[in-house]
Order: structure tokens, then sequence, then C-alpha cells
């Protein structure tokens, strides 16, 4: 494989990010997307040749070194690429997404002040990403991860001028730098353990660390593997906004759609997923850790899947959706179903992103309009857009012969494989989550496409005022809905065909003909994948089969339950709501996690703060050490200040004070 | 016959008054200067003393430049004494307290 | 025994004059109380057999310093009233510490000892000893360097205290030689060029030195 060819890959949306962001004033709006979307196309063709060849088999792994930035203590900080099978799937996902999102941002972002910003920086996070994916040792890897944070840190801003959205990027930030500590410190138990920062030496060190004791106290340790799997998955918690560090995910919908689509459900929040997958030759050896995982995932998986049910803002449901898939990755790598994970990664990346396109989509029709409950009966006006966010639903919901039906039926019947501790409580999380996810998904459907139209005079100007930063443009429009531009359907049609096909013609060969190799490693007696391919009918007949399956008649159910509710019956709705009111409140305050982080964590950290301010620094250290020093030194020289009267005889008093006293001390010494 | 003690006796009864009438006179300048070649007249008591009962006549050689300098001493605090007065009409000590801390 | 008695007479005049120094109000007293101080510690060095000292004793302290002193003294115009009102309230306590340093330096002589025999007298010196000669011999010989910067220590009192004390009043008029000496042309005389006066008409009006013959 050619080195030049690897490093053009992800330097080329670099050079196009530094040309758009530096000079976007220079070249105008329109060299800047056209510039962005040359390089980051240009580095999807030369990602799926790559990947075509090695799929062919025509070019072998690639892992080499191409440049030591230092070496210190023996330790060696390299940028190097390791393209496998697996790494160059994930290339392939994040520049077609990215391709389609810079597409799709001409449109979206056409009358925005910040156009060529925005560009640079969608170009800047595919760079990151793919140095994220394509690292071979750690080093890159938390290069890539904080640099991924960065963009996605300026992308939540990208309005810096509203309040909202500078709260949610400090949270999506701080929330993460919390996930970010547990990663630095599993990657330096990783470092401590093998001495290596490359993947190669730390995965084959990882089988002697077995019986390897971390000593956290005197009388408490615990495996070293636990320890470092453990830490690197808290990482992995914060990117893919596991419970509980889920929280920054629906607020950074703050942001511009195309990124919500691009970094906060395609491709950065899926890092976590990417990574642990990466990292299985080291997660595999140890058994809570990946106890940990699965439970944490399930619980994401089905909780925050309520939480879709209850809200009401488009970009939000489908950002709990994008958590409790995530949650189903989790639960995927959780049960060692490493590939299963990714390949859920994969098709959920393509439909997912469809999703959040269209609902940009449907939120500029409807001129920067968010509540679903303004919404409805959007199908007649929009109907590329509410095709395709139909194929998106059905992809997500698990329809058979749709793509996501494959990797979800697939995690599910690993989990009911699994023996691992917490399959069993996992596995009830997920087969409920089939019926949340397709009460969420139809739920907003219905209320965004079909039903009655509830948008009228006073709600589309309610968002004019509100969006007034950005949305003044529209004035011309009208308030009526209209579809969006080719420039904005292109990419939904692009996106659709994946999420509808691409399950059916990669499962046989992604999950059970050997494709990862040696990229993901599982231990046979965890190896719930290679179970399931052993009596895997074909990917026609699964499909098929999968009509007899009970996820298909819960999603089946759900999909009804959503009709009746929202649809056909809303009443029942507002009954629910009422009966079930302390229900309703838990889930309206996201189980209270934000209340809990800002009353108790944030809350309690300022007390502290404010007790080392006043106890620490203000009374101790300003009052102690330095006003007390000073005073001390005042006081005694006040007190000494009286001996220099200024009259020369009480100084020669003092003399002969001296005087005496040496004397006596001449007469009395021994 | 003179003994050493006598004379040392002497020398430290003479340093004595004089540092008493240091510190007794509140009023008058030159009496510190007479004070203190008075108190150097005990030093060179004591170096005299010395001098001749170890039978070293260096002693004596530093009297002399003791009183040298007790001279030169004089003029200058008198030359001092007399610019003080000029300036101020007082030569009263408990009026010089410009030291004072 | 004569001179035993003779160092007790001198001794109990020079207490007494050094008492006098102390205490005496008026300060011409308190000079002459000085002068007999040096005159009886002379007195008592010559019985010691340091004979030159007592003389440069006498001749540079009574001579030369205490006559400077009396000098000041009646020069300076003081208030002899307010010099006489004396002691102050912390009198007793110069006393005690007066006391206590006597007692303490004849504790040390006496009963502590200084590691040599101090009750002995000292060694009688040969009749032809001359004191001043084996004095200079070593003055202008081992302390020959000393004894310059002796020298000009003193030349420097003399200058320091000339300097002090010299006056010089503002409004003065005095001649200054150099300075008369170093003028030049220019400093006294200025050429002022002028136009050539015409009878008919008025002569032009000029600034200044113009309008002067």
């Amino acid at each position: 494989m050619n080195p030049n060819v690897l490093l053009a890959i992800p330097l080329l949306p670099l050079a196009a990010a530094i040309l758009a962001g530096l000079f976007g004033r220079a070249i105008g709006r329109t060299a800047a997307h056209v510039v962005t979307i040359l390089g980051v196309g240009a580095s999807f063709l030369l990602s799926a040749s790559v990947a075509a060849q090695l799929v062919g088999g025509e070019v072998q792994v690639y892992n080499e070194t191409v440049y030591t930035w230092l070496i210190s203590d023996g330790i060696r900080m390299e940028v190097g690429f390791l393209v496998d099978h697996l790494s160059v799937l994930m290339m392939c996902v994040v520049t077609f997404v990215s391709l389609c999102v810079h597409i799709y941002t001409i449109g979206y972002m056409h009358e925005d002040p910040g156009y060529q910003r925005f560009f640079a920086y969608i170009s800047l996070f595919t760079f990151a990403m793919l140095m994220l994916v394509m690292s071979n040792n750690f080093m890159q890897l938390f290069f890539g991860w904080e640099a991924v944070g960065v963009v996605s840190y300026l992308l939540i801003g990208f309005w810096y001028t509203r309040p909202t959205a500078i709260f949610a990027n400090l949270k999506a930030f701080l929330v993460n730098r919390v996930g970010d500590f547990g990663f630095v410190l599993g990657i330096a138990g990783i470092v401590h353990y093998t001495g290596s920062l490359d993947y190669q030496a730390a995965f084959a060190a990882a089988p002697g660390l077995q019986g390897v004791m971390f000593q956290l106290t005197d009388t408490w340790s615990v495996s070293a593997l636990t320890l470092i799997c453990v830490c690197l998955f808290i990482g992995a918690m914060g990117k893919s906004a596991q419970v509980p560090l889920h929280v920054w995910l629906p607020d950074s919908m703050e942001g511009p759609t195309p990124i919500s689509a691009l970094i906060h459900a395609a491709t950065m929040v899926t890092a976590g997923i990417f990574m642990v997958a990466r990292m299985s030759p080291v997660f595999e050896y140890s058994e809570a850790a990946m106890s940990f995982v699965l439970v944490i995932g399930a619980t994401t998986a089905l909780f925050m899947g309520f939480l879709g049910v209850v809200n009401n803002d488009i970009k939000r449901v489908v950002a709990y959706s994008t958590l409790s898939q995530l949650g189903y990755m989790t639960v995927a790598l959780g049960v060692s179903a490493y590939s299963a994970a990714i390949f859920h990664l994969m098709t959920h990346a393509f439909f997912k992103a469809l999703l959040f396109l269209a609902a940009g989509s449907v939120i500029m029709g409807m001129h920067h309009e968010q509540d679903m409950r303004k919404m409805g009966g959007l199908a007649r006006v929009m109907p590329v857009t509410a095709i395709t966010c139909w194929l998106g639903a059905l992809a997500l919901i698990g329809t058979p012969f749709f793509s996501g039906f494959y990797s979800k039926d697939i995690i599910i019947e690993a989990v009911h494989e699994s023996h691992r501790w917490g399959a069993t409580y996992a596995y009830w999380c997920v087969m409920a989550g089939v019926f949340v996810t397709a009460l969420y998904t139809f739920r907003m459907i219905f209320m965004t496409f079909h039903g009655a139209p509830r948008w009228g005079h006073g709600a589309a100007h309610d968002a004019h005022d509100a969006h007034g930063a950005h949305g003044g443009g529209h004035g011309g429009h009208g308030e009526a809905p209209h579809e969006s531009p080719w420039v904005v359907t292109v990419p939904l049609v692009l996106l659709a065909i994946p999420s509808v096909l691409i399950g059916f013609y990669t499962v046989q060969p992604v999950l059970f003909g050997d494709y990862f190799g040696s990229a993901i490693q599982v231990l046979e007696k965890n190896d719930v994948v290679a179970e399931l391919g052993q009596h895997f009918p074909g990917a026609y007949a699964f499909a098929l089969a999968g009509v007899m399956h009970p996820p298909f008649w819960l999603a089946l159910a759900g999909v009804l339950t959503a009709w009746v509710v929202f649809h056909w019956k809303p009443a029942i709705a507002g009954a629910f709501a009422t009966r079930l009111a302390p229900l309703r409140r838990v889930l309206d305050q996201k189980y209270y996690f934000d209340w809990f982080n800002e009353n108790v964590l944030a809350a309690g950290s300022r007390r502290l703060g404010r007790l080392f301010w006043k106890a620490g620094d203000e009374f101790l250290i300003d009052g102690g050490l330095v006003n007390g020093s000073a005073g001390l030194v005042g006081a005694l020289a006040g007190v000494l200040r009286r001996l220099q009267t200024g009259y020369l005889y009480s100084y020669a008093f003092w003399m002969v004070i001296g005087l005496a006293a040496l004397l006596g001390w001449f007469l009395i010494r021994p | 016959m003179i003994t050493l003690q006598q004379l040392l006796t002497l020398s430290g009864i003479l340093f004595a008054l004089s540092f008493a009438g240091i510190f007794l006179n509140r009023k008058n300048v030159i009496l510190l200067l007479m004070c203190i070649e008075l108190m150097l007249l005990a030093v060179n008591f004591n170096f005299v003393a010395f001098s001749r009962f170890l039978g070293d006549l260096d002693g004596q050689v530093f009297v002399f430049f003791v009183l040298t300098v007790a001279a030169a001493e004089a003029a200058i605090g008198l030359a001092i004494l007399v610019v003080l007065f000029r300036e101020r009409r007082t030569i009263s000590v408990e009026d010089l307290d410009t030291m004072k801390g | 025994m004569l001179v035993q008695v003779l160092f007790y007479a001198f001794s109990a005049v020079l207490i007494a004059a050094a008492l006098g120094v102390v205490v005496t109000r008026n300060p011409v007293h308190s000079a002459m109380c000085l002068v007999l101080a040096f005159f009886t510690s002379a007195a008592i060095w010559l019985l010691i057999e340091a004979e030159f000292l007592a003389i440069v004793l006498v001749l540079v302290y009574v001579g030369a310093v205490m006559v400077l002193f009396l000098f000041v003294v009646m020069m300076l115009d003081i208030n002899v009233e307010e010099v006489k009102r004396g002691f102050t309230r912390y009198a007793w306590l110069g006393w005690l510490i007066a006391f206590l340093v006597i007692a303490q330096i004849v504790g040390v002589v006496w009963f502590r000892g200084l590691g040599i025999d101090a009750t002995q007298g000292a060694v009688p010196l040969p009749a032809d000893y001359s004191n001043t000669r084996e004095l200079g011999a070593v003055l202008y010989t081992q302390y020959v360097y000393p004894f310059e910067l002796a020298a000009v220590l003193l030349l420097l009192a003399i200058v320091a205290a000339i300097s002090l004390t010299m006056r010089r009043r503002p409004g003065l008029k005095a001649q200054d030689v150099a300075r008369q000496v170093a003028v030049r042309r220019e400093d006294r005389v200025r050429l002022v060029k002028m136009d050539a006066v015409t009878r008919d008409a008025p002569a032009p009006r000029q600034d200044g030195e113009g309008k002067a013959p």
C-alpha cells in the first residue's frame, strides 16, 4: 500500500480546511465549499480504492510508522497508520457521510455568515476523525480523539451568539473531559504495563497481563487489565455518550443540523465504539470490564429510548435515538460481538445521518422550527424528505431486508447467545428497546409528516423570532413549508441507498465471512458471532425468518402504538400523560441527570472550591502565610521600633547591657 | 608595688563612671564627648597596665595610636557640634532624636 | 610602700575627678575635672614606668584636646541654666548599671583570674632604661606604616574639621582672581552693526540698541 496515498487521505481535508478557514474571506463562499468538497471527495475516493484493494486481496494490511515525533525514555511517540479491514471500513463511512454532509451544508447553511468557517470546521473534523481511525498507536489515537472533541466543541457552539449554544458546547467539553480523563488513565496503564504506545506491541503483551494485579490500596487490588479496560471504556463512555456521561449529546443539538448528522450521529460518537473494537485483543481478557460495558450499554439502549418518546424537538428525538443505538453497539461490544457492533455502527451511520439530514431538511422547510407539535402533514409538501425519512425510519426500527434489521437482529441474537454476567439484563433491555425505538421513531414520523398540519401563522413567526440570528433571510419565502433544494435532497437520496441496501449485501461477508480477520480478536469461548454464523441461513432467508422472531413483532407493535396514540387518537397520548404524570416528569427531566450534575456535582465542586478559596486561600494562605507573616514582621517591628528611640543614651544603655551580660557570662562560665 | 589587679580595677571604675555619665547626661553633647574621652582613658589604662606587666611594648604603641585617634575624634566631634549648634541653636541630647524609629 | 600610697592617693583623685566630670552641671567645670583626671592618670602611668605616654597624655590631651574642648564650650552660647537641670528620672538605672559593671569587673579581675598572675607587680626596669627610646625604636621600625597612617588620619581630621565648620555667608562680596584672569574680550565687548544715518530722511526706527548713541 502506498503510504503517500494513506497520507493524502487525512491531509487533503486538512489542507482544504486550512484553505477555507484561514483564507475563507479571500476565496469567497463558493470557492470555500468547492475546495472542501473536493478535498473530502478525493479523500473518499482514495479510501474507497484502498478498501477495494484490501478487500480484493491486492494489498496487505498496512501497519507502518511514517513519522517519529519524539522518543522519550524508550517510549516512541509516532505518527503511523494501521490500515486493515476495520479501519478501512471506518474510513469509507467517515468520508462518505462527510461528503454527503458537505454537499448538504451548501443548502443548509447558505444564509449563514459563518459559511466558510463551517466548511473549514467540518473538513477539519474529517481530518481529525481519519487520524483517529487510521492510527496505529495510542498517541495518535488520543490526538484524533481530542481533535474531534475540539471540533465538536467549536461546532456545537457554532452560533456563538446564542447563550444556549455556548452552554451546550461547554457542557459537551466538560463531560468529555471526564471521559477523557479515564481514557488518558487507560493509555497510561497500557504504557505502564506494556511499555509501548504501539497497538501491535500492546496487544501482543495483553495476554501476558492476565494475572497481573494492580494494588489500589494495601488490601484491595484489581486486575490490571480490568482497570485499563474500564478506564479506556470510560473514555468511550464520554465520546460515545453512554450513561451517565451521555448528558452532553442531546444538548449538542444546539449546533447546526449537518454537524449533528456528521459528528453527533454518524462518526464522532462512534469513535468510542470503534476504539473498543480496536482494543478487542485487550478487552477480551477482562471478563469484568466486558460485563461493565454490557450493563452500561444495555442501560443506555433502553432508557435513552424512553426519553425519545416524550421529547418534542425533532432533533432531540433523533439525538436520543442515537444514544439508544449507541447503547446497542455498546451491548454488542459487551458480548464480544465486536464485528456486530462495527456492522451496526456502519449501518447506523448511514440511516442516522439520513434521519438527521431529513430532520434538518424539515427544519429548513419549516423555517427553522424544531418543535414537532407545530408540524404535521409535511409529507405532501416535502415528498423527497418524507420518503427518505421513512426509509431511514424503517431501517432504524429494523424492518426486514433494511440495513438496520440485519445489524440490530444480529446484536439481539448475540446477546441471547452470550452467557456473560449481565447478558440476561441486556437481553431484556435490547428487546424492550426494539419496541421503544419503533414507538419514538414513528411518533416522530407521524407527528412530522402526517396528520393535520399544525403549522400556521403564529408558529413560523415565533420561530423566526427565536432564530433571528440567521433566519432573517427567509422573509421572502412566505410562511408555508417548502421542499428543500437539490443540494439537500441529493445527500438524502445518496444516504438512503446504503441505509436500505448495505445490510443485505454486506451482512454475510462482514459478519460471518471473516472480513475483519486479525483486526478484531475474540477468544473462542466468547465468540458468539461465530456461533450465530454456524446456522446463518444467508441474508435473504434470515430476513424472511426475521418475520417470525419476536423483535419484528415488537417493532410492529411499536409502530402500531405510535400510529394509534399519536396519529389516530392523539387524545390517548394526553390521557397517558396525565395518568402517568410522575413517570412523565421523570422522563421530562431526563432521569434527573442534569439536575444531579448541576446540583450535586457542579454545586458540590463549587462549594468545595469555595471552601478551599475561603479556608485555604483567603484564610490560610492570604491571611496566614502572606498577610500573617507580613503582619508578624510588622508587629515585631512595631515592638522593636520602640527600642529605636533616637536618643544616644538609650543606644549606649543597650550597649552596656550587652557588656554587662558578657561580663556576667564571663563570671559564671565554668 | 602596684599590682595588675589594682590597675584593672581602677580602669573598670573609670569606665563605669564614664558610661554612667553618657547615660545620665541628657542636656549636653559636649559632656558626652568628654565621657568618651574618659572611656578611652580607661581603655588606655588597660593597655598600659598589660604592656608593663607582660613586658611587651606593643601595648604602649597601641595607646599611642588610641591617643591619635582620640584627638582626631575630638576635633571632628567638636566640629560637628559647632555645626549642629549653628543649625539648631541647641546641643541638648534630648532634642537629637532624628534616628527615632 | 610610698608607691602604694601615691597610687591610692592618685586613684582617689582620679575617681573623684571622673565623678566630677559626670555630675558637675556646668560644662566648664566638667572640662576642668577632666583635665584633672588626665593629670592624675599621667601620674599613675609614671608610677608604673610608662613615662613617654604619661608625658604625651599631658601634652596632647591637656595641652591640645582639652583646650579645644574649653574653647568650644566657651564659644557656644549654651544656656547653662537649662543644662543644669541635669539628670532625669532614669538616673538610678544608670547608676545601678554602672555599679553592676564595676562589681562584675572587680569580680572578674579579683576572683575569676585572667589566666596570668595578676597579683604580682611589674618587673622593675633597669635604671638606664629609656622608655621613650624603646618606644621610638618600635614605632619607627615595626609600626612605621601605622604611624604614617596616624599622621594622615590627623591631617584628615584637620581638613574635615575645617570644612565642616567653615561658613559661607550668602551675599558676601569677594574677588575671584581666577575668573578675573580668565575673562575674554567677547564677554565684555559686543559689536553692533548699524546702517548709516542720512540727514533728510528720519533715522529708521530700530529696536533696542539701534537707538542708542
